[in-house]
């Protein structure tokens, strides 16, 4: 059922894998509305992004990074975030190596922010390897509750 | 009454095929002394996190714990599944009972050490 820990790639097991990732790419994204700079599923890193009333909230999952080479800018509302993430140097003498599945290199992905975002209002939070960034939206295009005056 | 219960059944039982935990990826590295196998599971905390060995089935599993506003209204997502599973077999040779763990900005290092008698030693040829 499950793959041993010692297998080795090429095999039976990583084959169905490849297949199982080409069924989700034909429907794994199928109901969702997706933006012209999407990428692909396995995209590193990973995005979310929600609204509220007050804010643009986007989570980037970037683990294993020193929150202080994460590099976010926004540019005419474009967000981008960008970094590079390196492998972990070998403890010991290698010898032999079973799965190489995480990401590593320079990454950049570009989000499109609402046209209601406050750009000049950024903040970025690193925990738990999860890039959390908000902005919020700006006053006038926050839900107000008008007085009825009689 | 029957029909409403076995509708609900129904959907339940698709919310669970929708529920399947993501497969965090890995990397597996052996050297001498053991297996490091680090997974990427951004999103988990110590205490979202758990580490089973039954038998000789080791398994990670834990859970996306996003700090999020509570009326979020998502937009767009990549990450739909709030969980991360994944399960291996260790095979003799290891040492199930020194699994060590540690988690440092959602990336997970488990260390599994060789059992002492299968560590590679020299034999000594005698005249």
């Amino acid at each position: 059922m499950y793959p041993s820990l010692t297998r080795s790639t090429g095999d039976l097991f990583a084959e169905f894998e490849g297949l199982q990732r080409q069924l989700d790419q034909l429907f794994g994204l199928r109901h969702w509305p997706s933006s012209i700079r999407a990428a692909t599923r396995g995209a590193f890193p990973a995005l979310n992004m929600g609204v509220t009333d007050q804010a643009v909230e986007i989570y980037a999952f970037v683990p294993g990074l020193d929150p202080a080479k994460i590099d976010v800018q926004v540019d005419k509302g474009l967000l981008t975030i960008s970094g590079e993430r390196t492998a972990e140097p070998a403890q010991g003498d290698k010898v032999a190596s079973y799965a190489e599945e995480r990401f590593s290199g320079a990454f950049r992905r570009v989000v499109s922010l609402p046209e209601d975002a406050d750009a000049g209002r950024v903040d970025a939070t690193y925990r738990h390897g999860v890039l959390k960034i908000t902005i919020p939206k700006r006053e006038s295009a926050k839900p107000k509750r008008i007085e009825v005056r009689d | 009454m029957d029909m409403k219960q076995d509708q609900l059944k129904a959907r339940e039982s698709r919310n669970d095929f929708h529920a399947t935990p993501l497969t965090p990826p890995v990397d597996i590295v052996e050297d001498k002394e053991g297996i490091t196998v680090r997974a990427d599971i951004p999103g988990v905390s110590k205490e979202t996190l758990s580490i089973d060995v039954d038998g000789d089935t080791l398994t990670i599993s834990g859970t996306v714990a996003l700090d999020a506003t509570t009326d979020l209204k998502s937009v767009y997502a990549e990450i739909r599944t709030p969980q991360y599973k994944r399960s291996f077999v260790l095979s003799r040779d290891l040492d199930t009972e020194q699994v060590s763990a540690s988690l440092a900005h959602g990336v997970l290092t488990l260390r599994v050490p060789k059992r002492e008698q299968a560590k590679p030693r020299r034999i000594e040829v005698k005249a």
